[in-house]
This record gives C-alpha cells, structure tokens and sequence, in this order.
C-alpha cells in the first residue's frame, strides 16, 4: 500500500453552500433484516459527500433510498427542502450511475445519453445539441452513434455519467462506480469525476468500499458500520484523528498499542506501552477523556526507523525487524518492540543510499506523541 | 484413424433419429399407392390429392386457430412467470416455479384424462376447441417459461431502475427497456407453443370438440391402407414447417441473447 494520492484539484476549499439533503432518523428494515439504523445526515450543495463502508454496511441501501427506489421504513428526508415521503424515483431531482452503469443495450450511445429528455418538450435539435453538449463534457464526443453494446467499460462509465448529468440533478448519485475499471483507468476516472464534478457544481454522493478512493475524491465521508455511520468528518481528520478503532482500521493502516492515561490539570499524559511517556493535545483524544487504560493507535508513515549510523534527537524505542516487505519506493518493516506483544509496522520512504535492513536486526524505533490517537478503551 | 468408433456411432444415431422421417418424403413423391421398395416414379398426386380433401382443409384450419390462440396465451402467461420469476423475490417461489414446470415431464395422457373429467364430469362443458386451446396452453406453458427466463434472467434489474430514474413511469420502463430486449425470447416462445400445439395428438384425440385437429384427422386416415400415401404426404408438409418454425424460433433466441450482450446457455437447437 502506498500514501494517499493527494490530488492537485482537491486544493480548493470545500464550499459551503446551503443544506440540500436533510435525513435524520432514517430507518430501514428489510423483513427482519435491520439495515439502516438512526441514519441523521446533512449534506450541502456542491459538496462531493462520500458513503464508506465495509460490504452489508447499508451504504448502497441508504443510496438507494436517496434515489427513491426504496422507501424508508421511518424517519425524514428533505432534498432541497422538500419532503421525500412517497415522491417515486422519477420525481426525485436526482440521477444515479449504476455500479453495473445499466447503459440499455438496445440503443446507441446518443440515444441513452437522451434517454431522459424523452419526456421534455423541447425540439429535436435542442436535445441533440444537449445529447452533444453531455457526451463532449465526458470526452466522449463522436461517439453518439456507436452501439451501447460494443463499448468498453471507462466508456460505459462515461455514458451513465453523461446520461444522469444532462437533466441537471440537484444531487449525482454513484454508487461503486469505479469497481469495475482496472487500476489504472480507476485513477484516471477518479481524478476526472473530481474535475467534472468542479465545473457543474452538482452534489454528488459516491458508495465506495474503497478507502483510498474515499480519501482521494471527498469533501466529506460518511464511514458507515452495521446500518449506523461510525464517524463524518473531512478526509484528512478522518485519517489523522479516527475517533474509533474500528474507524482506524478500516481506514488506512493504523498499530493498536494498549496505554495508561492520566488527566492533570486539564492535560492529558498518555503512557504507552514499549514506548514512554508523552502528552497529548486534546483534539488527539475522544472528548470527555477518561483516566484509565486503553489504547492508543499510530500510523505507520509516522514510525520511522533509525538506521545505523544517524543520529535523532526525537523520542526512540528498541526493537528487533521482525518481517520486510520492499514495494520499491517504500518498505514496510515489522518491528518487535521491547515491552510490545504485537509488532509495530513501520512505513519507510527509501532513499538512496539508505539500507534495506534485514529480519533480525537489532533497530531503534522513531515515535513523536504529536502522531499519537488516543481511543476508547 | 482415431476416433473412427466414435464417428460410426454418430452415423448410426443419426440414421435412428431421422432415418423414418427421411421415408416420408421419399413416399409422398411415389406414384405408388403401395409404400413399398421399389420405388414406381415421381409424382405429386399425393399433395394434388391432398389439396382437394375439403375434411382436410377443414382440420387444418381448425389445427392454426387452436396452435395461434395457445401460443399467445402460453407466452402472456409465461411472460408474467418470468418477469416475477426474475425480478421479485417471495415466498416459496422455487416450489412455484417448480409446479410450473411440472407437466413437462407428466405424460400427456394424464394430462388429458384429467382435463376431460374436469370439463365433463365436473364442470359438465361440451368440448370444443376453446378446450383444447386450453389443455395445450397447459403443456406448452412450461416451455414458454423455459424460453422467457433465459430473456428475463439475462438483463440486468438495474436497466428498468436506471429508466425510472431518468423520468419513466415503472410501464414506460417496462415498455420502453424490458419488452425490447426480452422481444426475441417472446417471439421464440410464440414459436415453440405454436409447433407444439400443431404437433399434438394425445390431448387433441381426447379433448376435441366436433371438429378434429390435423394430426387427429390424420390418424384417423390411417385406418384406410389407401390414404397411406396421402398421410406420407402430409407429414412431409408437417415436418417441413416444425423444422423450419423451430429455426426461426432459435434464431430470434439467439438474437435476444446477443443484444443482451450475454453468451448462449444452450436451448431447443
């Protein structure tokens, strides 16, 4: 695994617009089966607003019943400050691309993109130029006449997108819509919906199981456990501060290293085990911290190794390299450190001319309490 | 050679299967009244013989009407099993569609027994062709199903969504996506039900009304040794058009499949 791609046009600041879908107390049953439990949620206009989850969390569901095409079993749910109750999926003033895309297969790509203007009374010039305007802004123009059939998946991928975005939805609904693309193309597309997702200005809402996709496309991440969201916050807070272990597993890689916390005078010392002594800020901490044992979690990129010869003055831990694993730009080292059960995994950049060490070394483990997340016991 | 066992026996399966048809043509062209080698000549006057037979004209109609209401009414049902068989989950629905398929391996004639005591003895009906229209709808049915559920399980559910989704009522949906793909299957199972409806005796010879079918006509041809040639004849018109309705039927199978998108899992051809 390697770093979170930052992406060059996620430097614009979130915009703040005004609250477009309200859902509070959302509730869905299937049978007996309990899929969305208390889901409140707000989400602004123009914001790129992601749902992560493990698989039969509920995020695909709770999409689906943004879309209308599932009723909610209990609770509210505004869309531009109308009330959803009842109003079936072709009222509703959103689109959606299908993990499966769902292009129709008996028509050309021309006639899918205009798929929805069937119903508007404009002229047949009017919807072809629009027809135009849509397949030109997914890169797609020329393409109008070609068989749905005969194209390839990132183009089929652009079709739905151009498809659910020529009637203007106040809200672009995708769920996993990059599962199905090889890697490489997933990181061109990713990059592209940020893009497209700039220059119309619609809301979209992504499903994705994927972290990193999560982490590279989002203003804001819903990450959803059994039905109920675990933790909303930005990407960057959400990977530096999870406020749950369970959110700091399934997002990115995190060591757990049970610690003792003591409170004096409105500070907050952790003890942590095979590590030392340290003091933390409290926005490192779950609020309402208590004193007591648990566990605190650190990233592996913020561990460093002190190869022989260098010297620190930042805090060290002996330990043994106990696995390497080489990716080429980084090596992952597992690391038994004195007074620790489990290894610590430790990220590290390769420079040149610095060693790969090997299994059995004696090292000094790099820790900074700054990188430190203090969790619920 | 190797493999030589293999292709002898693939001949000879061959002969077995078709070697009786292939006599039908080969006496219904005999000028001979006799069926029986040697052969005495090239003639029509079976089929010129045939064209006369007013009875024949008669059940012969009757057979197409029969064959076209069933076909019909067997593929309306058997959309209808298919869409929910596909599309919505509920209860028992294997033990359902299981029953549906049932009288594909029930021997026709207890098919028909039951039927004629049900229509005589306990609804007291006379028998016409509205009752044979009936129990053929009930044979052909599954094989409607059979042909449907490959049209229906081959789409995707998300392509109706995506139609709701960009404005269409769930019937322009189902119009405007579903019937267009699902067109081959349906006009491959008007096909079948209609072959099979003209092939059938059994059912027919029990459940016909005043007027016989064709293929009970002919069998009651075939107590006069005379009209043995005639009967060669018709047969040779019979198999000409099952084989080539059956061809169509697959073609139009084969078709939906492709524009589906989706490989064929095999079928009637």
């Amino acid at each position: 695994m390697t770093a979170t791609p930052r992406v060059a046009a996620r430097a614009a600041p979130p915009r703040a617009g005004a609250p477009l879908i309200e859902l509070s107390g959302i509730e869905k049953w299937f049978g007996d089966y309990h899929a969305l439990r208390g889901i409140d949620l707000t989400i602004r206009q123009g914001e790129f607003f992601s749902l992560l989850g493990p698989s039969g969390c509920g995020k695909t569901t709770l999409l689906r019943t943004i879309a209308g095409f599932e009723a909610v079993s209990k609770g509210r749910m505004l869309i531009d400050g109308k009330d959803m109750a009842g109003v079936p999926a072709n009222e509703r003033p959103t689109n959606m691309v299908f993990q499966s895309y769902a292009i129709f297969p008996h028509l050309t790509v021309a006639e899918n993109v205009g798929f929805g203007l069937r119903r508007e009374a404009s002229s047949r010039e009017e919807k072809a130029r629009r027809v135009d305007d849509a397949l030109a802004m997914v890169g797609l123009g020329g393409y109008g006449g070609r068989a749905a059939h005969a194209l390839s998946g990132g183009q089929r991928q652009r079709v739905a997108l151009a498809r659910a975005l020529i009637l203007r939805p106040k809200v672009l609904l995708l769920d996993e819509p990059l599962s199905a693309l090889d890697k490489k193309m997933r990181e061109t597309m990713q990059i592209e919906l940020i893009r497209l997702q700039r220059t119309v200005g619609i809301t979209f809402i992504l499903v994705t199981h994927d972290q990193e996709e999560a982490l590279v496309m989002s203003d804001r991440i819903a990450v959803m456990f059994e039905g109920s969201i675990g933790q909303m916050d930005d990407p960057e807070t959400l990977y530096r501060r999870p406020k749950s272990r369970k959110v700091a597993e399934f997002i990115g890689k995190m060591n757990f290293i049970p610690a003792e916390v003591t409170l004096a005078g409105g500070r907050i010392e952790v003890d942590v085990q095979g590590l030392g002594r340290g003091l933390v800020e409290p926005d490192q901490a779950p609020a309402g911290a208590v004193a007591g044992r648990t566990v605190v979690g650190i990233r592996p990129e913020t561990l460093g190794i002190l190869f022989p010869g260098e010297t620190t003055d930042r805090r060290l831990a002996p330990g043994v390299v106990d696995e390497v694993v080489y990716y080429g730009d980084m090596t992952y080292y597992d690391v038994r450190v004195d007074g620790i059960e489990a290894p610590l995994t430790i990220s590290n950049k390769n420079f040149i001319g610095e060693p790969v060490l090997d299994v059995g070394t004696r090292t000094q483990v790099i820790w900074d309490e700054r990188s430190l997340v203090v969790l619920p016991a | 050679m190797k493999g030589w066992p293999f292709r002898v026996y693939a001949v000879l399966l061959l002969a077995f299967l078709y070697g009786p048809i292939l006599l039908l043509p080969i006496f219904a062209f005999n000028d001979g009244a006799i069926i029986a080698f040697p052969l005495s000549g090239f003639s029509t006057r079976w089929f010129e013989a045939l064209w006369e037979t007013d009875a024949l004209w008669q059940a012969a109609r009757n057979s197409l009407l029969i064959a076209a209401f069933t076909a019909v009414l067997a593929t309306l049902l058997g959309v209808f099993a298919a869409r929910s068989g596909s599309m919505a989950g509920f209860r028992g629905k294997g033990l359902m569609l299981g029953f549906v398929m049932l009288p594909l391996v029930l021997p026709e004639i207890v098919i028909a027994v039951a039927l004629l005591v049900v229509i005589r003895q306990a609804l007291g009906l006379d028998l016409a062709n509205w009752t044979v229209v009936l129990a053929h709808t009930v044979i052909t049915v599954p094989f409607s199903i059979a042909i449907l559920n490959g049209a229906f399980a081959s789409l995707d559910p998300s392509l109706e969504e995506a139609a709701m989704d960009l404005g269409e009522s769930r019937w322009g949906a189902f119009r405007l996506v579903t019937l267009p793909l699902v067109a081959p299957g349906i006009v491959s199972s008007l096909l079948i039900s209609f072959i099979i409806s003209l092939d059938d005796f059994v059912i027919a010879q029990f459940l016909t009304g005043a007027n016989p079918t064709l293929p009970v006509y002919i069998y009651g041809l075939t107590r006069f040794v005379d009209a043995l040639p005639l009967i060669m004849a018709m047969g040779t018109i019979l198999v000409t058009l099952s084989i080539t309705l059956l061809v169509i039927a697959e073609w139009f199978r084969r078709r939906g499949l492709a524009r589906a998108g989706v490989a064929s899992t095999g079928g009637f051809l």
